[in-house]
């Protein structure tokens, strides 16, 4: 698997989250994903953003074009220094909140990716990668 | 700056103030190509300002800058600012203005001093922790307008961005653009809950075909709005689902529970009309398109 190029993004502010997701729209018509693939990627990225800036008081997002073969697609791997997630798994599941969100976020997120791992610990902050290949 | 090295600087101001003068215009000339800017304007500002500052730099609280002695220079200089932001110069542009009276005021301070280094020092450090100050009020003024300009664009597109219309009596409909995020989707609810209870009406239609990324929390702000329509006592339909919204909507496992969704407002609008008892029927007589100027249709 070879990073072609990439970037980071700062998720400081709410209006931060919105360039998120204008970034990776952009750089995923860029490789040629389609219209459903692209909403799904662009909306995780959102969900994720938002939770880095509600959650993790902030922090980045890297982006970075994928090529795997013939295979083309993206990476966005976000990384807060915020209180971390101590039970992952009570997290992962659908329903269930630390906030007054709707529980779904994390859970969701996962099904509409290709690949998602979550690195997380209390007062260890919390780093999160997802790839969406392009689908031929 | 020491008021001996400003009162050298006074000095120097006022015997060679046609000479920077006029180095510092021909600078600047040369510095912005911009066809915007006329050279006589650049002249009238630079004369303007240098003037202001011999004034300033002649009285009492010479010394800071931050005195009322300097007041009149802070304020042509935050003008020429504005107006260069407003004109889309470029920050660098902006500060060249004041940047480039660097070099002939050392080299009025220069031929000044003559062999004595010393005081060619204290002069020239003088001269730079002015220009510095200056500088960094122009920028401030400069970013100050950018910013009053993005609030005011802000402001205006969370006013364009939430019109509720009538489509029918009865009949709501809340075509939403962009982004809903938290502020945004509060100005959208608040208009909503007052046109129902100004119109009467029992059917609000919220149009979601402007908004490209249905996250959860829009999802929970959608909810929200048509749980707080219902308390009202209106119904709510939700069309403009696109087919990739959807998609993403079930993979996120978002329940929109028995909200009435629609993929176009047209269909929205026809359930609408049902609710009311009203059907859109096509009329015998038509006899063609409306607006036809056919003379006699007999």
């Amino acid at each position: 698997m070879l990073t072609t190029r990439s970037e980071t993004v700062q998720i400081r502010q709410t209006s931060d989250i919105v360039n998120v997701r204008q970034v990776v729209r952009s750089w995923c018509l860029a490789i040629g994903m389609g219209l459903v693939d692209l909403t799904k990627i662009v909306t995780a990225a959102s969900e994720i953003a938002r939770n880095t800036l509600d959650y993790g008081r902030g922090g980045t997002m890297l982006i970075e074009e994928l090529r795997d073969g013939i295979r083309a697609g993206v990476r966005l791997t976000f990384v807060d220094e915020g209180p971390g997630i101590p039970d992952i798994a009570r997290a992962m599941t659908d329903g269930y909140t630390s906030g007054g969100g709707m529980g779904l976020g994390l859970g969701g997120t996962k099904r509409l990716v290709d690949d998602f791992t979550i690195d997380s610990a209390a007062g260890a902050g919390t780093r999160i990668a997802i790839i969406k290949w392009k689908s031929r | 700056m020491s008021d001996l090295s400003s009162s050298n600087l006074s000095r120097v101001l006022h015997a060679r103030f046609d000479e920077i003068l006029a180095a510092w215009v021909s600078q600047q000339v040369a510095a912005t190509r911009r066809a915007s800017i006329a050279e006589s304007d650049v002249r009238a500002q630079c004369g303007e300002l240098l003037d202001a500052m011999r004034k300033a730099l002649g009285g009492p609280g010479r010394d800071d800058i931050q005195t009322p002695a300097w007041g009149g220079v802070r304020e042509l200089l935050q003008r020429v600012s504005f107006s260069r932001a407003q004109q889309g110069f470029s920050p660098s542009e902006t500060a060249t203005f004041i940047l480039s009276l660097k070099r002939p005021l050392f080299e009025a301070v220069r031929a000044d001093s003559g062999n004595n280094a010393e005081a060619l020092a204290d002069a020239t450090w003088a001269v730079t922790e002015l220009l510095d100050q200056l500088a960094l009020i122009s920028m401030e003024a400069y970013m100050r307008t950018r910013e009053e300009l993005i609030a005011r664009q802000q402001q205006d597109m969370l006013e364009l961005s939430t019109p509720v219309v009538k489509l029918w009596e009865g009949v709501l409909a809340l075509p939403m653009i962009g982004t809903l995020d938290s502020s945004r989707t509060q100005v959208v609810m608040e208009n909503l809950l007052q046109r129902i209870v100004e119109t009467g009406s029992d059917v609000a239609i919220l149009d979601i075909t402007g908004v490209p990324t249905v996250d959860t929390l829009t999802a929970q702000h959608l909810i929200k709005t048509v749980t707080a329509a219902r308390l009202m006592g209106a119904e709510c339909i939700i069309s403009g689902i696109r087919p990739q919204i959807a998609q993403t909507i079930v993979h996120l496992g978002v329940d929109l529970g028995d909200v009435v969704t629609k993929a176009t407002l047209a269909d929205a609008f026809k359930v609408a009309l049902a609710r009311s008892g009203l059907a859109v029927t096509r009329m015998k007589s038509a006899q063609g398109p409306m607006g036809s100027t056919s003379p006699s249709a007999r």
